[in-house]
């Protein structure tokens, strides 16, 4: 297991059932190794077909797929899904065996030895936030935010360069969601893997994607960018109504006061990390009536202060 | 024909204790006298039918319930002919099959085979159907091949049915198979059916049926316990 992440490409995949309208319509986008893609739409936009037809899942009608350049239709399918981690909503874990047992699935299917998949499973239950006695424990016997980690460490089993999560915090309450989310993003700087991430959540997408896809109804490709362009720059009407009115707050989401220019001044005011986000600062600003923020370091120190025009930009 | 194929007479009866001879409902000195010549026998025979005929019944089931569930067009035929099967009074299929395959332990065994294939292809049937579907999609996602899938995710989420089949199909066999002494002069059927014909030797009678009840009781639980081992999931 050498190589950590893979190039995707959709190149004009398309799915049609039948005569009828297709699902996904001559999707072509590429997903860089080692980042996350979110695809995201009104439902009907194809988003977890489009998913489906990298694992094979769903055959394509027309069109490629390749991975790192070589095409999902010169691989024997069930090779291809071994090499491909898979997390869906419902998680899916199997309720007969042991957290480690479920971990170890790919693994075994590799023909690993207990010892590692042990080993191995310890690993990733650390890296997924769980604590190891979490090993001997059967699903039933978890939370539905435990069961979709250990969903997670079972998908990154075989270290694979290919990550497909179909709505993976989708059945997830809110708090938890949050908590989920950011977890996902620093294990995902840890991992490095490629990962196609679908969500009908434009909020979550922002925040998990460094690219997003919106597909609309019928199954194309209304824009595909960065979260920040795709919020200053909306391709159309379709894309401008999906992410909502309140795109520039959302845009404000995206940076840190951390990142701003910060002001010497002397003015009192709310006090905000430098891990704040601008509209958490701006919100700030509005529910003291205050004219500024002070920013502060881990240790209180104050660095500087931001004012609404500094944050608006 | 005569159903019955000589079985032994009871030698003592009427010239045994008082008890015997007053026909008591729990003659124990009879019960001493007899358990090594016919109680014993008779309880080891009935294990031996009884076993045997959920065991090639478990083994019929699975093969078509594994076809059932694969191909699901073959699902209502099968289903109709172990109904079927069911159906049919033990005592005339008995009788049906004598001609055929005479009075012998094949014509018990076949029997008590027909009848155990209703209850526990049902139960595997539904047992696999019941797996979840996002355990499955997840199966599969995971690049499991179809048979993979099967025994190492179906077949043991399928187990505490299987296995409540089975014990439904053990205790009804248990029972069934007392009827057997109408073809062969074996199992705990057989003193009872001695007994009848003897001026209802109630002691006799009770015993007997008494250790049927006790043998399906004690299957029932072995199997029970089984299961408790087989599936420490179930009870996460």
């Amino acid at each position: 297991m050498t190589k950590t992440a893979a190039e995707l490409v959709f190149d004009e995949a398309t799915k049609r059932y039948g005569d009828g309208d297709p699902a996904v319509d001559r999707l072509s986008l590429t997903v860089p190794a080692g980042e996350i893609c979110v695809l995201v739409g009104p439902s009907g936009g194809g988003k977890t077909t489009a998913l489906k037809l990298v694992n094979r899942l769903i055959e394509l009608t027309s069109g490629d797929i390749r991975i790192d350049g070589r095409s999902i239709a010169d691989v024997d399918v069930t090779a291809l899904r071994r090499e491909i981690g898979y997390v869906i909503q419902q998680v899916g874990l199997f309720p007969h065996m042991t957290v480690e047992a479920n971990i170890g699935t790919v693994p075994r299917l590799f023909g690993r030895s207990k010892s590692w998949i042990a080993t191995r499973s310890q690993e990733l239950l650390e890296l997924v936030g769980l604590d190891r006695s979490y090993g001997k424990r059967y699903p039933a016997q978890l939370s539905g935010g435990e069961r979709q980690r250990v969903g997670l460490a079972r998908a990154l089993a075989a270290d694979p360069p290919l990550m497909l999560m179909d709505e993976p915090f989708g059945a997830i309450d809110p708090i938890v969601r949050t908590r989920l989310q950011d977890e996902f993003l620093r294990l995902q700087a840890e991992v490095r893997k490629t990962v196609v991430f679908v969500t009908h959540d434009i909020d979550e997408a922002i925040k998990i994607g460094d690219r997003i896809a919106i597909l609309r109804r019928g199954g194309t490709l209304a824009q595909y960018d960065t979260p920040a362009t795709i919020l200053a720059r909306p391709a159309d009407d379709f894309v401008a109504e999906f992410v909502g009115a309140d795109r520039a707050l959302k845009a404000l989401a995206l940076r840190t006061v951390g990142e701003l220019e910060l002001r010497e001044s002397r003015d009192g005011g709310p006090l905000v990390s430098r891990e704040t986000t601008l509209r958490d600062a701006l919100a700030l600003l509005i529910a003291e009536h205050a004219q500024s923020v002070v920013v502060t370091d881990g240790n209180g120190t104050r660095l500087g202060s931001l004012t609404r025009e500094d944050i608006l930009g | 024909m005569s159903l019955v194929a000589g079985g032994p007479v009871i030698p003592n009866f009427g010239q045994g204790s008082r008890c015997e001879q007053t026909n008591g409902w729990w003659c124990t000195d009879w019960l001493h006298a007899h358990w090594g010549d016919t109680l014993q026998p008779a309880l080891v025979q009935h294990v031996e039918l009884s076993a045997i005929a959920v065991g090639i019944g478990f083994a019929l089931a699975l093969v078509l319930a594994l076809a059932g569930f694969r191909f699901r067009l073959l699902d209502a035929p099968i289903g109709f002919f172990a109904d079927f099967l069911y159906t049919i009074p033990s005592l005339a299929l008995f009788q049906l099959l004598v001609p055929l395959t005479g009075l012998t332990v094949t014509t018990v065994e076949i029997a008590l085979v027909s009848y155990t294939l209703l209850i526990l292809y049902r139960n595997m049937i539904e047992g696999l159907r019941a797996v979840p579907t996002d355990a499955l999609e997840a199966a599969r996602g995971m690049g499991l091949t179809r048979f993979q899938t099967l025994v190492r995710v179906e077949l043991p989420l399928a187990v505490p049915a299987i296995v409540a089949g089975l014990r439904i199909a053990s205790v009804s066999t248990i029972s069934i198979a007392t009827v057997a002494a109408f073809v062969i002069p074996q199992g705990l059927g057989n003193p009872i059916f001695i007994a009848l014909r003897q001026d209802l030797f109630k002691t006799e009678i009770l015993a007997a049926g008494g250790l049927a009840v006790a043998l399906a009781l004690t299957a029932d639980a072995l199997l029970a316990l089984t299961q408790r081992v087989l599936t420490p999931w179930s009870r996460a």
